[in-house]
């Protein structure tokens, strides 16, 4: 069974579930730091331990940044909400319950449409979102003994709880029907879309090889759109972009498999493996898990004021799909270009160098060039560099003027990058100009040409791209000064060539 | 009114990890029921116009500013712990071997 086939069979019924790390400075209901990487139980306290009278205080730019999610997802705001118990057992929860939100979620009923490439061109789909709500992250185990650090086969484990409480937002979608064969892209682009959206809001990192996004696949199938739905499974563990796509597709086609096979569907939690690109069975999920939920004592209901709701979202970003599409009429940019200037996480540096006088090109060409390589070979992100939109645009105004050419602009970079000043400093003190006076360029082309005596006649004879290795020569001993194309000119004057 | 059955207690002890033997559980399903049945006179006054209450205080919204205050140290955080390692929690296995 492929793909191909499995999908001219069944009709594809998918849901989403993505838990989303909020970046505040402080867990969601205690005061402890979330600054990812402290040495183990340092970041912990009476309440996020769940020892006996501590009572949690509620933080209020978590339940601001849930509110700010709800809007950007086209969510209604709920009036008035609690917190619910949801009650397990689980080394990871320390107070044997995780602090949720059951049936009174802070956001519902919303939607994101998002765009994909389609056989018809680029096509909308409507995701239909239920709810976002509130609750907290649970410890960090690791397993010790057996062979693989697994769950499976430890001997004994061991646990952090410095993640323990951080505030995390689910949200979950409705079914999403009506994708057909495009199920895995549609899921892609919703996580995408999401993680923009989150991103924009500035509510979280969404690092997802960091988990601070995490996205569960559900699936399932059925022979027709009329049919009622399947039985589905719970991937969990997808925790990259192309995994959500990779998930869908091999959910789809292994539930083709057994349906086809007469065989039926389990509802089951399953684990999704990067590695091997398959996913396999994990929990049986025999009846509807009873969780015990009742509404939280210890915390106060929130009804968040129509004058607060309208503040946020009179304050929220642009939507990242409308700023894109204008950013690409603005720039002239093609969809290609556009993805690789957001998937190198430089689209902001760009429009603030853009917004700073900078031509977009060129703004583009230096952070998605030579300072992503930078930041690459460094191991750091963009924004990390020290390099201002002040910086591009005087860079730029000496490359037009012709006083830098490219290789000495990347020099000029270089120094900003060791903190020497500003750019007016740094060609100062480094030398960086240009040789714009004719004498030493003409020395040196005689210079080159002696040294290679052949090659004067072969350029005259018609073989211009000979004249590459004068000009390389010339650069070389001006130490990249001189303007290639002025060294090209001379040298084709010297010996009456015309281009 | 009768409600619980041995059934249910089992299935409560069960979720809250409580171990009760089997021929303990008609006397706990009789303790249950009985508690059940006082706190069921309630039922018999009309509360068609009373929202449950789930709190106690009319107060809504009550929140704390998100500035870290003081964690405890990993060693007074682990002090009251059956077991450490790498000033860690130590847990017993979680799942047993399929």
């Amino acid at each position: 069974m492929n793909y191909d086939e499995a999908i001219s069979k069944f009709d594809p019924v998918l849901g989403l579930e993505v838990h989303v790390e909020l970046g505040t400075n402080t867990k969601m209901f205690c005061g402890c730091s979330t600054v990812f990487g402290a040495p183990p139980n340092t970041h912990v306290c009476p309440v996020c331990l769940g020892l006996p009278g501590a009572l949690p205080t509620l933080n209020k730019i978590g339940v601001e940044s849930a509110i700010r999610i709800g809007l950007a997802l086209n969510c209604q705001i709920a009036q008035w909400c609690r917190f619910a118990r949801k009650n397990y057992f689980y080394p990871d929860m320390p107070k044997n319950f995780q602090t949720s939100q059951y049936d009174e979620p802070i956001a519902f009923e919303g939607y994101l449409d998002v765009e994909i490439d389609t056989d018809e061109g680029r096509k909308t789909f409507r995701v239909p979102i239920e709810r976002a709500h509130m609750e907290e992250d649970t410890g960090k185990n690791s397993h010790v003994g057996g062979a693989t650090g697994r769950i499976h086969g430890a001997d004994y484990s061991l646990v952090d709880y410095n993640r323990a409480g951080i505030p995390l937002i689910e949200i979950v979608t409705k079914p999403i029907t009506g994708t057909g064969k495009y199920a895995p892209e549609v899921a892609k682009a919703y996580v995408a879309a999401l993680r923009d959206i989150l991103r924009g809001l500035g509510v979280s990192d969404v690092k997802m090889e960091q988990g601070s996004l995490r996205c569960d696949v559900n699936l399932s199938l059925r022979e027709t759109p009329e049919s009622k739905l399947g039985t589905r499974s719970e991937t969990k563990n997808v925790n990259s972009l192309r995994s959500v796509e990779r998930a869908v597709r091999y959910e789809v086609t292994r539930h083709a498999a057994r349906l086809t096979a007469g065989d039926s569907v389990v509802q089951e939690t399953r684990h999704w493996h990067e590695d091997t690109g398959i996913s396999t069975s994990g929990r049986i999920k025999s009846d509807a898990e009873d969780y015990r939920y009742f509404p939280e004592p210890d915390l106060l209901p929130i009804a968040p004021s129509r004058e607060w709701v309208e503040e946020l979202r009179a304050s929220l970003p642009e939507n990242p799909a409308v700023r894109r599409a204008r950013l690409v009429a603005d720039w002239g940019l093609s969809e290609i270009d556009m993805n690789t200037v957001v998937n190198s996480g430089a689209l902001d540096l760009i429009v603030e160098a853009v917004d700073a006088g900078v031509d977009p090109a060129a703004a583009r060409k230096w952070w998605t060039g030579e300072l992503a390589r930078i930041a690459n070979d460094r191991g750091i992100e963009l924004e990390e560099l020290p390099v201002l939109p002040s910086h591009l645009k005087r860079l730029e105004e000496l490359i037009s003027a012709g006083s830098l050419n490219d290789k000495l602009a990347r020099q000029a970079l270089e120094g900003v990058i060791a903190g020497e000043g500003d750019i007016d400093e740094i060609v100062k003190a480094r030398g960086l100009a240009v040789v714009s006076d004719e004498g030493p360029l003409l020395a040196a082309i005689d210079e080159a040409l002696a040294a290679d005596p052949a090659v004067a006649e072969t350029i005259k004879s018609g073989k211009l791209a000979a004249a590459g290795s004068v000009v390389g020569a010339v650069m070389k001993a001006t130490r990249g000064q001189a303007d290639a194309a002025r060294v090209r000119e001379l040298l084709f004057e010297k010996l009456g060539v015309s281009e | 009114m009768s409600g619980i059955s041995q059934e249910d207690v089992a299935h409560l002890a069960n979720l809250a990890r409580i171990s009760i033997p089997v021929d303990e559980l008609g006397h706990y399903a009789k303790q249950l029921d009985a508690i059940l049945n006082a706190v069921a006179e309630v039922s018999s006054l009309d509360t068609e116009n009373v929202a449950a209450m789930s709190h106690p205080v009319p107060m809504t919204n009550v929140f704390r500013e998100d500035i870290p205050g003081v964690s405890l140290t990993a060693e007074q955080a682990l002090s009251g712990a059956p077991a450490v390692e790498d000033d860690k929690f130590r847990v017993p296995r979680i799942l047993d071997e399929e």
